[in-house]
């Protein structure tokens, strides 16, 4: 198998208002597939169509065109829900049970034996750090943080070869993102393949292999991250950053160098070059004017850049 | 859409276990203080009636609080079974795991019934002692098989609950399986109604009515039993044998609903 998972323009229309139908089209013909073993990072801003897709793959909803297969298989086939796990976004789960009794009433579902069901349920808690004294508490007593871990645990509860993961980041504090993100560079350690909606840049960044961004329910665009980072910037541009001169003083006779910017930073004054052939005009009229070099380095650019870019 | 097979079995029961164990802890077990309140103040009061009168009281009295009682769990806790669900959004879960939309409606179903059935349990025991209470020893015995009829009535009202909640509000699907709940214990009137109307076309809506609607005389066991009658073992036959027909048609077009619906 090539693919775990393979979306082939995939649509949803919502139907909305009782008496007066309005029309939503929150999937508009999205084509996708993610190769096993990666994190995969499915981007987009609010409303582009992230927990559409993911609901409409663990079949919570129905499309209302194309198709989609999750190991091999159509979504119509359940039987593929016992080798995969799925995190909700905003979890909300039965408030009445503890996380160990949740842990085990979906174990129980997955028919895995009593011990088993036990020793995991324990296993995973540990790992999403909730605490012993805290798993015999009602989950109505718990944060929208401590369910986000809860969520995790028992979407790994039947060890799946497959994970998705809508939003797994949101309610949690800086250091729980990053035992979490810890947490999902674990899985895919072990040959996990995760898929993962979020719109947190930086965990991307951290985590993700191949991202798809996602826009009004249509591919954006899709790649190894470097890849996409390094296509739509402006590969070699360079930024100088000079010190001992004003931004203004040199500003006119900078602005000849063809298509060079420049702008005051709080380091310094930024010189952005397209062609490292500009780099000794620009030093040149920095040293004129009584300046000097204080560093050059290759412009990137941000994944917040191609995130803005692509989604708006 | 996944019909449930034999591996269905541990799923639907380990559903059922859990909608049992929601109940108890949503105290929807709480009413039970109310009845044997209700019941010990009344034999309490009642034992100075006369010759079998006391017995006779309580029985009619004890048994009809049996049914509204048990008919407003079914009707309160059935309309918000599965739709409490989808709006939790606790379902998400549920189905992202190997578990099909009808296994889960026949869960939850089995779940409320049983807690009916613990609780109907523990009333017609209540009555049972104040019964002996007053001193009425036959009627202590002949209540059961009129509670089991009441069972068998509930029954059906949690199905029909569970279908009407399936496609519209708790608000207004509690309103309909009343409505159900009254019509379904006049039926006989309907039926003459029909006898007594003129005009063929209204005589053939009635009868309509009167056929597609459930039949809760069936069920209607009170009077009699108060009057020391037992029902025969035809009469128990064919009750149960309808409650469970009805039960799995309703259930059936529940499901068939549900099955198609988005989870939102
Ligand atoms: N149940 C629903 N009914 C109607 N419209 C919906 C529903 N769920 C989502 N939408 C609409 O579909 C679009 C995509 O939503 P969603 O998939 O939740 O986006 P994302 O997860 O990327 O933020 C939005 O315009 C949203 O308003
Ligand atoms: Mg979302």
């Amino acid at each position: 198998m090539d693919h775990v998972i393979e979306i082939d323009g995939l649509s949803k229309e919502y139907e909305t208002g009782f008496w007066r139908k309005r029309r939503t089209l929150a999937l508009d013909g999205l084509t996708l597939s993610v190769r096993p073993g990666q994190i995969f990072g499915f981007l987009g801003g609010n409303g582009a169509g992230k927990t559409t897709t993911i609901k409409t793959l663990m079949r919570l909803q129905f499309p209302t065109g194309g198709s989609a297969r999750i190991l091999g298989r159509d979504i119509s086939d359940i039987e593929t829900h016992r080798r995969i796990g799925y995190s909700p976004e905003n979890p909300y789960f039965y408030d009445y049970l503890t996380a160990s009794e949740l842990m085990d009433y979906f174990g129980r579902l997955f028919g895995i034996d009593p011990d088993t069901r036990r020793r995991r349920a324990d296993e995973l808690l540990t790992a999403v750090g909730i605490e012993d004294k805290d798993r015999r508490r009602q989950l109505r007593k718990f944060s929208k943080g401590m369910l986000q871990r809860v969520s995790l645990a028992q979407a790994l509860i039947n060890e799946p070869e497959l994970v998705f993961l809508d939003e797994p980041m949101s309610g949690l504090d800086p250091v729980g993102r990053r035992e979490i993100r810890e947490l999902i560079a674990g899985l895919r350690d072990r040959g996990v393949t995760v898929f993962m909606s979020t719109h947190i840049l930086s965990d991307i960044e951290a985590l993700c292999d191949e991202v798809a961004i996602l826009r009004a329910g249509r591919l954006a665009a899709s790649g190894t991250l470097s890849d996409l980072l390094e296509d739509s910037g402006d590969a070699r541009s360079l930024e100088i950053i000079v010190r001992g001169v004003e931004a203004d003083e040199i500003r006119e006779r900078v602005e000849l160098v063809a298509g060079a910017t420049l702008a005051a930073k709080p380091n310094g004054v930024s010189v952005i070059v397209l062609d490292e052939t500009d780099i000794d005009a620009v030093l040149q009229i920095a040293r004129e004017s009584g300046g000097r070099l204080a560093s050059i380095s290759p412009v990137k650019q941000s994944l917040e850049e191609l995130f803005v870019r692509q989604t708006e | 859409m996944s019909s449930p097979s034999t591996g269905s079995l541990p799923r639907i029961l380990t559903i059922a276990t859990n909608a049992f164990r929601e109940a108890v802890r949503d105290r929807v077990l709480y009413n039970l203080i109310v009845f044997v309140l209700l019941i010990t103040v009344s034999a309490v009061f009642l034992s100075e009636l006369s010759g079998g009168h006391a017995g006779r009281v309580i029985t009619n009295l004890g048994l009809t609080a049996i049914l509204f009682i048990g008919t407003f769990i079914a009707i309160f806790v059935g309309v918000s079974l599965v739709w409490k669900e989808i709006e939790k959004r606790t379902v998400f879960s549920i189905f992202a795991k190997p578990v099909g939309r009808t296994e889960f409606l026949v869960g939850r179903y089995l779940g409320l019934a049983a807690t009916l059935f613990v609780n109907i349990a523990v009333m017609g025991a209540g009555l049972s002692l104040a019964l002996l209470f007053v001193g009425d020893r036959p009627l202590a015995a002949a209540i059961w098989p009129a509670i089991l009829l009441i069972f068998l009535e509930l029954s059906v009202t949690t199905a029909v609950a569970i279908l009407f909640s399936s496609f519209s509000t708790p608000a207004l699907s509690a309103m309909l399986t009343f409505l159900i709940f009254v019509i379904g214990h006049f039926s006989s009137t309907i039926k003459e109604l029909a006898g007594a109307l003129a005009s063929p076309a209204a005589k053939a809506i009635v009868e309509a009515i009167y056929y597609g609607l459930p039949n809760y005389r069936v069920f209607s066991f009170i009077t009699e039993t108060s009057n020391y009658m037992l029902p025969t073992g035809r009469m128990m036959a064919g009750a149960v044998a309808y409650a469970f027909g009805l039960t799995a048609v309703v259930l059936s077009i529940a499901s068939i609903v549900f099955s198609r619906r988005d989870m939102k």
